[in-house]
C-alpha cells in the first residue's frame, strides 16, 4: 500500500511540473494578451492541484496535509479572482482581443501586442 | 522527486521572468507577476518538503495571499492612479 502511494505522490509531482513548465512556456509564447491569460491558469490551476496533492500524499494524514488543503484553498479563491481582475482592467484600458468578438464592426481591431498598451 | 520539481519550477520562473520584462502591455507583466508568485508558493513548499521543513509551508500559504493582494493593488492604482482615496469623480464616471 505504501508503494501505491509513493508511485502515485511521484507522478502527481512529476505531471504537476511539467504542467507548470507547460503554462510558463504559454505564457512566454502566446501572441497576445488574452491567449496568455488561458496558458496562465494551465499552470495555476493544474500544476497547482498536482503539485499539491502529490506533496499531500508524501505527508500523509499529518497537519501538513491540512496546511497543503489550505494552499489549494485559498489558491483555488484567489487564481481565478485575480485572473478575471487582470483581464477585465485589460478590457476596460482598451487593450480589445485580435479578433474582437467584444464589437465585431470595430474597424480598428488592433493586431495581437500592437493593442493600446499603455 | 522534489528536486525535479525544484528544477522545473525554477525553469518555469525563469520563463515566466522573461515575459515579465519582455511584455509590451502592463497587463502582460500583472500577469507574469502573478503566475509567478503563484509559481513561487509551489516553489516553497517543494523546498519545505526537500529540507525537512513542514514549517516553510505557513510561509506559502501567507506568499499565495500576499501575492494575490498585491495583483489588485497594481491594477487598483493603475485605473484610478491612487490607491487608498479614490476621488469620488473617478468612481462616478466608473459607472
Amino acid at each position: 500500500m505504501d508503494t501505491v502511494i509513493q508511485v502515485l505522490s511521484w507522478v502527481c509531482i512529476v505531471s504537476g511540473s511539467f504542467f507548470a513548465i507547460v503554462g510558463a512556456v504559454g505564457i512566454l509564447r502566446f501572441p497576445d494578451f488574452w491567449s496568455r491569460l488561458h496558458a496562465a491558469s494551465i499552470s495555476d490551476s493544474a500544476g497547482v492541484i498536482l503539485l499539491l496533492v502529490g506533496m499531500a500524499l508524501q505527508a500523509g494524514l499529518t497537519l501538513v496535509s491540512v496546511k497543503l488543503g489550505l494552499i489549494l484553498l485559498f489558491l483555488f479563491i484567489t487564481g481565478p479572482t485575480s485572473t478575471h481582475a487582470v483581464a477585465n482592467a485589460a478590457l476596460v484600458s482598451g487593450l480589445k482581443p485580435r479578433r474582437s468578438s467584444v464589437d465585431a464592426n470595430d474597424p480598428k481591431t488592433p493586431e495581437d501586442d500592437k493593442a493600446g498598451s499603455r | 522527486m522534489f528536486a525535479l520539481a525544484a528544477i522545473a519550477l525554477f525553469i518555469a520562473m525563469i520563463l515566466v521572468l522573461i515575459r515579465l520584462f519582455a511584455g509590451p502591455s502592463l497587463y502582460d507583466r500583472v500577469l507574469a507577476l502573478n503566475s509567478f508568485g503563484t509559481h513561487t508558493v509551489l516553489f516553497i513548499g517543494v523546498l519545505g518538503f526537500l529540507n525537512g521543513r513542514p514549517d516553510f509551508l505557513d510561509i506559502a500559504l501567507l506568499y499565495a495571499l500576499i501575492n494575490f493582494v498585491g495583483t489588485i493593488a497594481i491594477l487598483k492604482f493603475f485605473r484610478y492612479r491612487a490607491i487608498g482615496d479614490i476621488p469620488r469623480k473617478a468612481l462616478e464616471d466608473e459607472g
